[in-house]
């Protein structure tokens, strides 16, 4: 389909790590483990999961920012394992990132108007001129005043700085933004603010977007479909609202009932125990199995793919379909 | 009687100027026993430095107490010797962080960190008695294999076992009250969860009671009674937590749940953001301070400190005009 943006598939991101005295023996951390999704034009996915789960470093790689240890990202129709560094500069300016912290990923000793003014000169962009007029109409477009180009980071707030790193991001025009806990460290009420801007870009730009947090009443906000992950695989993936009314996999459903709502007591949100195993050393078969509920000797044996009744709705579960018939 | 009467009380900290700015201002509430006390409200706003100043563990010189009186149990506690607030620190009122890993010593194992608390506080006891007291602490707050884990040290455990041996540290002498500040925010939400439901459960048993700070609305409003709304400083809004979720009065409070993402904004619609940012302590307000963002902000806001109104909802809102917002 022509729409299509991204086509990520089976990607895996392995670190190895030396352990023990002289680093004789290997772990393998697997940070990301045969993940497959596609993102189309316009469109927000939403990565969701808890710390480790490996959704940070599945953008890491899909910018090449980590080198992926297998599979295939295809952009617009080119897998990028085989570009030139000259199409690899090509594809990056196309694909920009917004961290969650705006003080460390801004340099402190540039002004603004050189820190957004970088992206231009390292692409060769304009004259001095056309590139001036560039940072006002970006720090306009972000909400910041003409004055804001000739200070530093330190002299904004937190929400000011992230939208310095918004402006910064979108400086290249790209097509898809990744968004990484670009919200976590904000306020309520500046995180709205925050929320509200990358809304309007998306749409003023066309942007397609990756939307990664830990924070699920964000991102089912900003999402039109929803990836679940539980280390390094994804567990289901689908519609935002399918996931939020009918969760299928039992993580995405405890998942959801631990958000602490307003009105509810504590012994109304489910618990899902334990703690998060190791991603050195991962459960066999499916990965949740020793957290879950409902796992029976098939789940601690044998791995569960993806699996749909229609073309939409994904779940990596043996038994999603008689758990929901029993519920 | 209430267990702990906070009355007026600010706090202040010497600027680089040498002039003082009050950072906590006129802050008053009670707390009885058994009872959950919620404080909730932005980074900076002041409820960290509230709860440390009831211990007088505010990084002194720079911070100190300005103004207010402080009663626990009967007992002025603001003008105590340094040697009885020692006694009752850990004893009567114990604390725990944000951060397991920077509050526990790292070259300490579990049981030698628990056991030290027992034997501050009851030097009497046996050393057997002691190590079964650790051993049933442990037990009591939900760590599997207790007896294996009494040798081992922070490093070695999950950030949700770090809690709860923080947990099991604070409970060691039964206090009366528990400071939770932020308890949970380092956490994943299936071990906030987890974390929320064991102090429930251990509140209900002993019969403690707790000031639980957090920036979580949603959090805030399961696990407590009685909440305090603070905003750069000052209480805003002050109630029993059902009354004031249900019916915010004070405008802060309403533009905070509605910034809030979630199931009752139509995805991807604009949230209702609050403009501008806390205003910096130099430059507050003279009148409300919240008065450069309130979308209902008069003249009588700019020039007078708002007073503490009783509402017809038993609740205490300081706003010159809430009256004329309900309508």
């Amino acid at each position: 389909m022509s729409d299509l943006i991204l086509d990520v598939q089976n990607l895996q991101l392995h670190f190895s790590q030396r352990r023990g005295i002289f680093g004789r023996e290997r772990a393998v951390v697997r940070a990301v483990d045969n993940v497959s999704f596609q993102l189309r034009a316009g469109e927000t996915l939403g990565l969701v999961g808890e710390s480790g789960c490996g959704k940070s470093s599945l953008g890491k790689a899909i910018l090449n920012l980590h080198r992926p240890t297998n599979g295939r990202v295809i952009y617009q129709g080119k897998d990028i394992a085989g570009l030139t560094d000259r199409a690899m500069r090509e594809y990056r300016r196309s694909l920009q990132i917004i961290f969650q912290d705006p003080f460390e990923s801004l340099n402190s000793r540039h002004t603004v108007s050189a820190i957004l003014e970088e992206p231009l000169l390292i692409h060769g962009i304009g004259d001095r001129d056309s590139r001036r007029k560039r940072v006002d109409a970006l720090l306009d477009m972000v909400g910041l005043p003409s004055s804001a180009s000739s200070k530093y980071p330190h002299e904004f707030s937190g929400g000011q700085r992230q939208r310095i790193g918004i402006a910064r991001a979108i400086a290249l025009k790209p097509t898809v933004l990744i968004c990484d806990e670009a919200v976590s460290a904000l306020d309520v009420s500046v995180q709205a603010q925050i929320l509200n801007l990358l809304l309007d870009i998306q749409r003023e730009l066309h942007l397609s977007m990756l939307f990664i947090s830990h924070d699920l009443g964000v991102v089912r906000h900003m999402s039109d479909r929803i990836a679940v992950m539980y280390l390094g695989q994804i567990v289901e993936i689908g519609d935002a609202q399918a996931i939020y009314q009918q969760a299928r996999h039992p993580y995405t459903q405890g998942l959801l009932a631990a958000i602490p709502k307003i009105g509810h007591t504590p012994e109304e949100t489910s618990q899902i125990g334990g703690d998060i195993p190791s991603p050195m050393a991962p459960p066999s078969g499916c990965r949740f199995h020793t957290r879950c509920a409902y796992a029976q000797e098939k789940c601690k044996a044998e791995v569960p793919s993806l699996t749909a009744k229609d073309d939409r709705h994904f779940t990596a579960c043996h038994f999603w379909e008689e758990l929901i018939h029993s519920a | 009687m209430s267990l702990l009467s906070v009355q007026g009380l600010s706090v202040a900290i010497r600027g680089d100027d040498g002039v003082l700015h009050e950072l906590v201002s006129a802050v008053s509430f009670d707390i009885a026993a058994g009872e959950t006390m919620g404080l909730v409200g932005e980074s900076g706003c002041g409820k960290s430095l509230t709860a440390m100043s009831i211990l007088d563990l505010l990084p002194k010189p720079q911070a100190l107490r300005s103004a207010g009186t402080l009663s626990f149990k009967g007992e002025s506690i603001s003008s105590a010797s340094p040697r009885r607030l020692r006694e009752i620190r850990g004893k009567n009122i114990a604390v725990i962080f944000q951060d397991p890993m920077t509050a526990l010593n790292p070259v300490q194992t579990v049981s030698q960190q628990i056991s030290e608390v027992l034997a501050i506080h009851f030097p009497e006891q046996s050393k057997k008695c002691r190590a079964d007291r650790v051993l049933s602490l442990l037990h009591e707050v939900g760590i599997p294999a207790p007896q294996e884990r009494l040798s081992a040290y922070p490093h070695q455990l999950s950030g949700g076992m770090r809690q709860r041996v923080m947990i099991a540290m604070a409970l060691a002498c039964e206090p009366d009250l528990l400071i939770a500040d932020e308890p949970t925010t380092a956490l994943d939400v299936t071990i906030q969860a987890q974390i929320v439901r064991l102090l429930k459960g251990l509140q209900a048993k002993n019969g403690m009671a707790m000031l639980f700070i957090t920036h979580d609305l949603a959090l805030v409003s399961q696990v407590s009674d009685k909440i305090a709304v603070m905003y750069a400083g000052k209480i805003a809004e002050y109630g029993s937590a059902q009354q004031v979720f249900a019916k915010p009065h004070h405008p802060y409070t309403q533009s905070l749940l509605a910034a809030l993402p979630g199931a009752h904004h139509p995805p991807k619609s604009p949230l209702l953001a609050l403009e501008g940012q806390v205003p910096a302590i130099q430059d507050m307000p003279k009148g409300c301070r919240f008065v450069n963002r309130c979308p209902h902000a008069a003249d009588i806001c700019r020039e007078e400190i708002p007073p503490q109104d009783i509402t017809t909802d038993a609740t205490v809102v300081a706003c010159h005009r809430w009256k004329e917002i309900a309508q």
